[in-house]
């Protein structure tokens, strides 16, 4: 129990410097909303085939807009060597992990929350699917990224060049769990009727979920090491 | 973000210049190598039958298959010196990790550059997105981001422990190829040993089969030839350092 205690506070102390600042989900949204602007450069909103690219884009945005948010996480705890500080102090290194994880997971909804009904809003995007799905599917998603994000964020944190390698790491290891994510967002938003093979990718994004969070929590130990 | 306050490079500790044994098992296995490559050219070429529809062209199979599966062992045995190293803690460990690994990244490039070869005269086309396809290249970029963390700075030791996670990590991506193959319904790779959902195992003629398994030998016999020769050349490098650090002590005395 001390664990989550520990890293609950973690992510308190990291979102309550968040809302102080506001650096990092201010960052994020304005950059989601500059990806949808690229895109609607890439792909005519006028044009109805662009209606396909949507749940390709949805993840882009989350990639991209989630990778600069992991990238600061562990970054902003070198300058005062606050890192250190965090490794001695009497808790474990998962509960380091979970509270980074749970901070980074919350500015992610709260940006998914935002940008995602604003490309709807842009795309002209009728929203025919089934919504509770589609939150879960995004939930899991994100959940997935996050998770294994956080750690090779951890562990790129140690390079000097860590803003460089974590895409590096991070985009390889996620892929499976993309792929799975955006063909049952494909399935949920323009083909409900399929929604059984939407909901066999949900398991497999599950499944990897569970298995990465799993390992990212037994090897965390070694990457935070003092 | 661990404390840099140990040496980077140690110093050379009273290590014996003992390698006779290693030489002697060079030889062999170069040896080894050496008449196995030939033995399998023959099984190839002579023995072999030849395939009906794609003539000639369908040797590169034999390369293209050996090749995957040298890379897959790298990878495993990587996977198996990562968690080794962890536990342990030694250094020759991290070396024979780091050293597969770089030979599986080589054969990758092999399986990537002979399976277009073959897929422009079987298929008609350099490359098809097709899982497996994508998932060896997604293996490929895994491998070339662990030794990008071998080349990152810093003591010998944190760069070990860092890559000995990702290498346990990505090693997790390598039976989505596997499963991947089944998940999708895939058009193109046939499923050749056993039954496969969509196709009925195209099967394989036997002398190919024997073929293929000779030159899987002798690849296998290469790998071995090639880690420990790479291991080796680590050691030295090492040892060289070493010299080194022992040279400048000297100097600043």
């Amino acid at each position: 129990m001390n664990l989550f205690r520990t890293a609950l506070l973690l992510a308190k102390k990291d979102l309550y410097s968040e809302l102080k600042t506001k650096q990092i989900l201010t960052t994020q949204i304005i950059f989601a909303g500059l990806v949808i602007v690229v895109f609607s450069f890439a792909f005519d909103p006028a044009n109805n085939t662009t209606k396909a690219v949507i749940p390709g884009v949805i993840w882009v945005i989350i990639v991209f807009a989630g990778i600069l948010g992991l990238n600061r996480s562990f970054i902003s705890e070198q300058r005062n060597e606050t890192m250190q500080g965090l490794l001695v102090a009497p808790m474990e290194a998962a509960s380091i992990y979970l509270g980074k994880f749970l901070a980074n997971f919350a500015m992610m909804l709260v940006v998914e929350l935002v940008s995602i009904p604003f490309l709807f809003l842009l795309f002209d995007f009728k929203f025919l699917g089934s919504v509770p799905y589609f939150i879960l599917v995004v939930f899991l998603g994100s959940f997935g990224f996050i998770a294994i994000g956080t750690f090779l964020a951890a562990l790129a944190a140690n390079s000097k060049s860590s803003e460089m390698l974590l895409p590096l790491l991070l985009f390889p290891i996620t892929t499976p769990i993309l792929i799975g994510v955006v063909q049952a967002t494909k399935i949920i938003l323009t083909n409900v009727e399929k929604l059984s093979s939407a909901i066999a990718w949900i398991q497999l994004v599950t499944a990897y979920d569970v298995i990465f969070f799993v390992v990212c929590f037994l090897l965390i130990d070694y990457v935070l090491e003092v | 973000m661990s404390m840099n306050l140990e040496r980077e490079k140690a110093m050379l500790p009273g290590t014996p210049l003992t390698s006779v044994k290693s030489a002697n098992l060079s030889k062999i296995l170069f040896g080894g190598t050496v008449i196995s490559m030939l033995v399998s050219l023959y099984f190839i070429f002579i023995f072999a039958a030849e395939e009906s529809t794609m003539h000639a062209a369908q040797k590169i199979f034999y390369f293209h298959v050996s090749s995957a599966w040298l890379a897959f062992m790298a990878f495993f045995v990587t996977f198996v010196f990562s968690i080794l190293f962890l536990i342990k803690r030694k250094r020759i460990f991290d070396t024979y990790a780091y050293v597969s690994a770089e030979i599986g990244v080589v054969f990758t490039i092999i399986v990537l550059t002979t399976g277009p070869i073959w897929a422009r005269s079987a298929w008609n086309t350099w490359w098809v997105w097709e899982p497996r396809l994508i998932t060896t290249l997604i293996l490929f970029f895994i491998y070339i981001a662990y030794i990008m963390i071998r080349q990152m700075d810093g003591v010998w030791d944190k760069k070990a422990r860092l890559s000995a996670v990702f290498g346990i990590i990505g090693f997790a991506d390598v039976p989505i190829v596997f499963f991947a193959i089944r998940w999708w319904q895939t058009k193109f790779h046939p499923i050749v040993f056993g039954d496969g959902p969509s196709q009925q195992g195209g099967g394989i003629e036997s002398s190919m089969l024997v073929a293929l398994l000779v030159t899987i030998t002798a690849f296998t016999i290469l790998y071995a030839y090639l880690l420990q020769k790479g291991v080796s050349f680590e050691k030295m490098k090492l040892k060289v350092e070493r010299y080194k650090e022992k040279l400048r002590e000297e100097l600043e005395q």
